[in-house]
């Protein structure tokens, strides 16, 4: 790639950040504009600079939220949340205490911005188009929805944001998916994400940074690009990104961080130079007919391991990773997963948890009751989206269904909360991960988008939302 | 930071594919907020039953995987969350290399950012460590060279920069900070964001 040649939208994000280039021996230092913290991956790089005496350099572009292991069940306002589990209440006085000490602005437990760390940064203008942005969590990847590099850190490297305000990266090579013609009706961003997994693969993307493309990415609003480059990670990238269009200006314009008035319009009009050049060259290049597709469900233990609702389960033929998937799940080669009874329904997580995600889901409950036996969580992804779905009524056509109206948070999507699966259960979830255990041990998890869900909540089985929606 | 040279160990081999850092370490034990006391939970859901036995027929439970520093992993290695603590607890259990046929992004990052060695191999040199099971390995960082106890080598690929550190024994937090003059000149350069970030 030569600076002076057409460029990519990654390549334009990253030269903007180098603070110091590459060198035969040293990788780049790479400048971080936001950094998102939780409570889980950063009280050991809290203790690292405490041990080292070192402040946090910018605390002004570094924000808090708990959301992993922060309880979900019903509150009663003014009554002060309990945290049943000990661990997990060490935990967030811990990251109140470190914000409290490091000077980091921290959306607690019970504040009205609480919420899913990869919600709220988006919800609150934070997360904007040409940023760099980590955070302790893989699921970064969808803050490149806006056309940022956003990707996730373990907790040293935390620690060295925090100290340094930058990260030592070597250069990902990139992968342009380009996403032909249209979804069709019923088919959603999940169905796409899920489709492009099972194509390449879990580590289909590794050492690369996708960047989504085509007329079928341009259809999407903002928040359905959002699901798309959330799962990212699940095909081993690096970050996701999509190139900032007029659909990415209107949802940031007004958000509280969002520039206003001068500073939006000079905003703007440099956003509108980050989209990918003509003519850049990409080391990879996948094609996608999005108008082909069909809604999308997994089977297996990763989220690679997915097919079209009406498939069938493929037949391992010596594969041992299938075979103990298969195993696992209880499932059989050759069978259909249409109609498979289920325990439990997950409607959350960053990757499906925001308003149009609940509105999806609400069409299909609406007038309808959850199967008898079956149990049904609806999990806003933070108290904005919670705020809003009320006042549309959506919670009224979730409980009124029989489902579970929730606080915000990660909930059953990494089951540390309380929330979780008993061993053996089946459940149709939402979120971004079907390993072994993630929701709960033993647990079995068919991912899907939240009509699938929602379809599965009303018929306790395994079901082709397109027929209720007719 | 301790340095990293070379090490002499036998190998204990779970050649899964894709293996993610929720087998590694599941989501119920990262409550904590110390770096130590994850060794005890390493492949938790794969190592003892539901009423915490150990399963027999999990290489790491049997007798001869006893002492083994190495472990000998499939293709794409701890793929999924980026949670340190994957890496905290294969090195509190007593790994200090991983050999596998290729690792996820991520975890290989943590990995050599602890003194975790990722050892990328070849299918030959991986089916070669699968044929002699629990045999010892020597894993040479300068030489950046696995050796077999067939006397067998091979020769791996591993981020430079990561080499140096682990060799010289310097973190790189501590070269991170040694940027600052530079990154004070980029932040004078750029400005502040316009709309600005937090509270
Ligand atoms: S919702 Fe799930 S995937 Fe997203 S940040 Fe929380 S635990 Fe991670």
């Amino acid at each position: 790639m030569s600076e002076a040649g057409p460029r990519t939208l990654f390549d334009k994000v990253w030269a903007s950040h180098v603070v110091v280039p590459a060198t035969a021996h040293t990788p780049a230092v790479l400048y971080v504009d936001l950094h998102l913290v939780h409570e889980v991956t950063s009280p050991q790089a809290f203790a690292l600079l405490r041990e080292r005496g070192l402040r946090v350099r910018r605390p002004d572009r570094t924000v808090a939220t708990m959301d992993h292991s922060t309880p979900t069940a019903p509150r009663r306002p003014g009554v002060p949340i309990p945290i049943p589990d000990a661990e997990a209440a060490a935990q967030v006085s811990a990251l109140e205490a470190n914000c409290r000490d490091f000077g980091i602005p921290l959306h607690a437990l019970g504040s009205e911005r609480q919420g899913i760390v990869h919600v709220i940064g988006p919800e609150l203008g934070l997360t904007r188009p040409g940023m760099t942005i980590v955070c302790g969590d893989s699921h970064t990847s969808t803050h490149g929805a806006f056309g940022a590099l956003a990707f996730g850190i373990g907790t040293s490297e935390v620690g060295h944001v925090l100290a340094t305000q930058c990260l030592l990266q070597s250069r990902p090579r990139t992968l342009a998916v380009e996403m032909d013609g249209r979804l069709p009706p019923g088919v959603t961003a999940k169905d796409l994400i899920l489709a492009l997994i099972a194509r390449i693969g879990i580590g289909g993307a590794n050492g690369h940074v996708i960047e989504y493309r085509g007329p079928a990415i341009r259809a999407l609003s903002m928040e359905e690009r959002m699901t798309v480059c959330n799962m990212s990670i699940e095909a081993g990238a690096r970050a996701g990104m999509i190139a900032p269009d007029d659909t990415t200006f209107e949802w940031v314009c007004g958000r509280p961080h969002a520039p206003k008035g001068a500073e939006w319009e000079a905003a703007v009009r440099s956003w509108r130079t980050l989209p990918t050049d003509d003519g850049a060259p990409f080391d990879r290049t996948v094609r996608v007919d999005a108008s082909a597709l069909e809604p999308m469900i997994t089977y297996g233990t990763n989220p690679g391991m997915g097919i079209p609702i009406r498939g069938t389960v493929p037949d391992p033929a010596g594969n041992a990773t299938l075979q103990r998937a298969l195993a696992y799940m209880g499932l059989q080669p050759g069978e259909q997963l249409l109609g498979r009874p289920v325990d439990v329904v997950f409607i959350g997580s960053c990757t499906n948890s925001r308003l149009s995600d609940l509105r999806q889901a609400a069409s299909v409950f609406a007038g309808r009751k959850v199967a008898p036996g079956v149990r049904v969580l609806v999990v806003p992804g933070s108290q904005q989206v919670k705020r809003e779905a009320e006042a549309e009524g959506l919670d009224r056509i979730f409980r009124d269904a029989g489902a579970d109206w929730r606080e915000s948070g990660c909930s059953l999507c990494i089951a540390m909360n309380g929330d979780r699966l008993e061993a053996g259960q089946y459940a149709v979830s939402t979120s971004n991960r079907n390993f072994e255990g993630r929701q709960g041990a033993g647990g079995r998890t068919f991912l899907a988008s939240p009509l699938t869900a929602a379809a599965a909540a009303v018929t306790g089985r395994i079901a082709d939302a397109r027929e209720m929606l007719r | 930071m301790e340095r990293i040279t070379r090490f002499t160990s036998p190998t204990v081999a779970w050649p899964a594919d894709d293996v993610d850092t929720d087998q590694v370490i599941p989501a119920r034990f990262l409550k904590g907020t110390a770096r130590s006391g994850w060794g005890e939970h390493l492949f938790a859901d794969r190592r003892y039953d539901a009423d915490g036995r150990p399963r027999p027929e999990f290489p790491l439970n049997r007798p001869e995987a006893k002492g083994a520093r190495v472990l000998v992993a499939g293709r794409n290695f701890g793929c999924g969350s980026s949670r340190e603590h994957a890496v905290w607890a294969l090195q509190g259990y007593g790994f200090q290399a991983v050999i596998a046929l290729s690792f996820a992004d991520i975890f290989r990052g943590n990995a050599l950012k602890n003194g975790l060695l990722p050892v990328a191999v070849e299918e030959s040199t991986h089916a070669r460590l699968l044929s002699a099971p629990g045999s010892a390995v020597t894993v040479d960082l300068e030489a950046q060279k696995v050796t077999l106890a067939d006397g067998m080598g091979a020769s791996f690929v591993i981020d430079p920069f990561a080499r140096y550190c682990l060799l010289n024994g310097i973190d790189e937090l501590q070269f991170l900070l040694g940027q600052e003059e530079a990154v004070a000149a980029y932040e004078r350069r750029t400005g502040p964001l316009s709309g600005g970030i937090p509270s």
